[in-house]
């Protein structure tokens, strides 16, 4: 059967595995009013946190597993995602909800514009811009000027909203489905437009740009519009992490943010959709244990001071891309690959005479 | 179909193309010989708009290819491949093919990420034209195959089969010979026979590999140094004495 041309995801039967997954997320809260537990709101705020990062990461994958852009300031976007959800629930008395539409709006944009310069820079110059983004706005959001809008340093409390309809079930259950629902929506979208006309244009570009250009593929326009899309997703992010954690400050969207967003790209494996939930998961489980791993580290080595999560973050890093340079997602499929048997595959193709139709072709 | 005239390209002191002028005709397969550095793959650069010249105008049926954007040139109807050939390398042969019909389809990325009916019928005729290509080609053995890994002469296969794909009315061939053997050169005569035949395209072809240049060009067009040295049919150039002292000579 001449299977369709998204090799990358459903070419191995990815698709059934997706539909597992999104099935056993469905499922899951409802583990709770099975067998109630203390800590039970807690693991399904971990679950929200990790939707929310791999939301983030599948953000700057587009743009750079299959765009081939760099952003080291992806933070940014977050953060404007989060503070207009924010602003608009607290100053304008928007439901949570009705926050997203416009937060994906405002970060399509900022990406858009973003993308105009992006456009101008080679890819260490836009490394170096997107990092000027990640620093600078932290401290943007802490100016006097607007301090009456984002509450300055101490940032911005919101409330956790309740379940609606009167539902049975927590507020942390709810969110958990809320958030899993902007996840299967993202993710839906993002499948589907990587498996289009448009997406082969974006990795087309990835591959080589001036090829791209003589097929007819106007280069510019598709990476700022792609630039748009990316923020719009690690904004929606942002605007979830909000409505979950309840609360925004200025520092938790530093620079740390942005590097963990590339960490969980690289680890889950740029260029792969379900590696960006590989990522998102791995941020949240290396958040949670950090501290304990520092405090390990500091028994062991005696240290006088914390061992910062970024720097757990880098060492594992650079073990996990020297273990699996194409990242989990990627090293699963190889694998996969190996055990089925497709080197031998290579093999028998490899071997065939390359003149296939000199026959057929003189009349 | 095709008027080049008066076009000159130079890159600092070197003047790759000095006032270069000719004709291609609908229909014809035209070749345009001339030794290492002659000019020929710049002028190839300027009519896909990679570079701009600095003096003369192309006309494309009539409709001037300088005035015209790097990504409409698709759509005007002029495709081409590459000396060096320029594949997407981690999409397979049929995502390649595939990106060939992106001036032939319109749908957004919005209509895209929401898969809306129009994108699933346009996609599928997209691909159904692919894989006909595909196997025009002979490439069906590594339809899914990411091209990046696949042998050289397949890959200028596959990127002929993605510069037809785009449905071009004037095909730019850079050197499609080149790095084949004796009896892939033979098959790829055929092919870009059956190319003008069957898929009505013209066809400009760069090529060092002589009999099949004389053999399936309708005239030839002969360059040395930027400037055009000679152009006419394959048996007056054989035997203009300029080109034997530019050219076949030194093969020779
Ligand atoms: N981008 C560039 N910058 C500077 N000089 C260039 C550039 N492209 C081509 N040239 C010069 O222009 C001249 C013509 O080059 P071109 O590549 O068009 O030759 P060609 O006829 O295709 O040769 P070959 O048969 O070796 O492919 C050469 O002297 C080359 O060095
Ligand atoms: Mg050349």
């Amino acid at each position: 059967m001449a299977a369709s041309a998204t090799s990358w995801a459903t070419r191995r039967g990815i698709g059934w595995w997706a539909l597992a997954f999104w099935i056993f997320m469905l499922v899951l809260p409802l583990m709770g009013s099975a067998f109630p537990s203390e800590s039970f709101d807690y693991y399904m705020f971990m679950g929200q946190s990790m939707m929310v990062y791999a939301i983030a990461v599948l953000g700057l994958n587009l743009l750079t597993g299959f765009n081939g852009q760099i952003s080291l300031g992806h933070g940014a976007f977050f953060a404007l995602g989060a503070y207009t959800a924010a602003i608009l629930m607290i100053d304008f008395g928007w439901p949570y909800w009705a926050t997203i539409p416009v937060v994906a709006i405002v970060c399509f944009g900022a990406g858009f514009l973003f993308g105009f310069p992006a456009l101008k820079l080679e890819s260490h110059y836009l490394a170096l811009a997107t990092f000027t983004l990640a620093i600078a706005v932290p401290q943007l959001l802490k100016h006097k000027s607007i301090a009456g809008w984002t509450g300055g340093v101490s940032g911005l409390v919101l409330e956790k909203p309740d379940p609606p309809f009167g539902l049975p079930i927590s507020p942390d259950q709810f969110l958990f489905y809320f958030c899993l629902l902007m996840a299967m929506i993202l993710f839906w979208a993002a499948f589907n437009l990587l498996r289009g006309r448009s997406g082969r244009a974006m990795m087309a570009i990835r591959d080589h740009g001036m090829a791209a250009g003589t097929m007819g593929i106007d280069t510019s326009l598709y990476k700022t519009i792609t630039f748009g899309i990316s923020a719009l997703y690690t904004g929606i992010a942002g605007a979830l992490s909000a409505i979950t954690v309840a609360y925004v400050a200025p520092d938790s969207f530093a620079l740390p943010l942005s590097i963990a967003f590339l960490v969980g790209l690289v680890v889950g494996g740029i260029g792969s959709l379900p590696g960006c939930l590989i990522g998102g998961a791995f941020l949240v489980l290396v958040q949670n244990w950090s501290q304990s791993l520092s405090d390990v580290l500091k028994e062991t080595f005696s240290l006088q001071y914390d061992v910062p999560s970024w720097a757990i973050y880098g060492v594992l890093l650079l073990l996990l891309m020297y273990v699996m340079p194409t990242g989990i997602a990627g090293g699963v499929l190889r694998l996969r690959g190996a055990i089925a048997g497709r080197l031998r595959r290579v093999e028998t193709v490899r071997s065939k005479p390359l003149v296939l139709q000199s026959e057929g072709e003189k009349h | 179909m095709l008027s080049v005239r008066g076009v000159t390209v130079r890159f600092g002191g070197v003047v790759a193309l000095d006032a270069v002028s000719f004709d291609v005709f609908p229909g014809q397969i035209a070749g345009l010989i001339g030794p290492n550095g002659a000019g020929k793959t710049t002028l190839f650069n300027c009519l896909s708009r990679l570079y701009q010249p600095s003096a003369g105008e192309i006309l494309f049926q009539g409709q001037s290819v300088l005035a015209t954007p790097r990504h409409r040139i698709a759509s005007i109807g002029i495709g081409r491949t590459f000396q060096n050939v320029a594949l997407f390398d981690r999409l397979t042969v049929l995502e390649n093919v595939m990106v060939g019909r992106h001036c032939q389809t319109h749908s957004s990325f919005a209509a895209n990420a929401l898969r809306l009916a129009g994108v699933v019928a346009e996609q599928a005729g997209a691909q159904a034209r692919a894989m006909e290509l595909i196997e025009f080609m002979g490439l069906e053995d590594f339809t899914h195959w990411p091209s990046g890994g696949l042998p050289f002469p397949i890959r200028k296969r596959v990127e002929l089969a993605r510069a037809l794909a785009a449905k071009p009315k004037l095909l730019l061939l850079d050197e499609p010979a080149a790095g084949l053997n004796h009896d892939e050169v033979h098959v790829l005569e055929a092919q870009i026979r059956r190319v003008r035949d069957t898929q009505d395209v013209t066809v400009l072809l760069v090529e060092h590999h002589m009999s099949l240049v004389m053999s399936v060009s309708d005239k030839v067009i002969t360059v040395n140094f930027g400037r055009k040295i000679a152009d006419g049919t394959p048996e007056e150039v054989r035997r203009d004495p300029e080109v034997i002292r530019a050219y076949l000579g030194t093969a020779a």
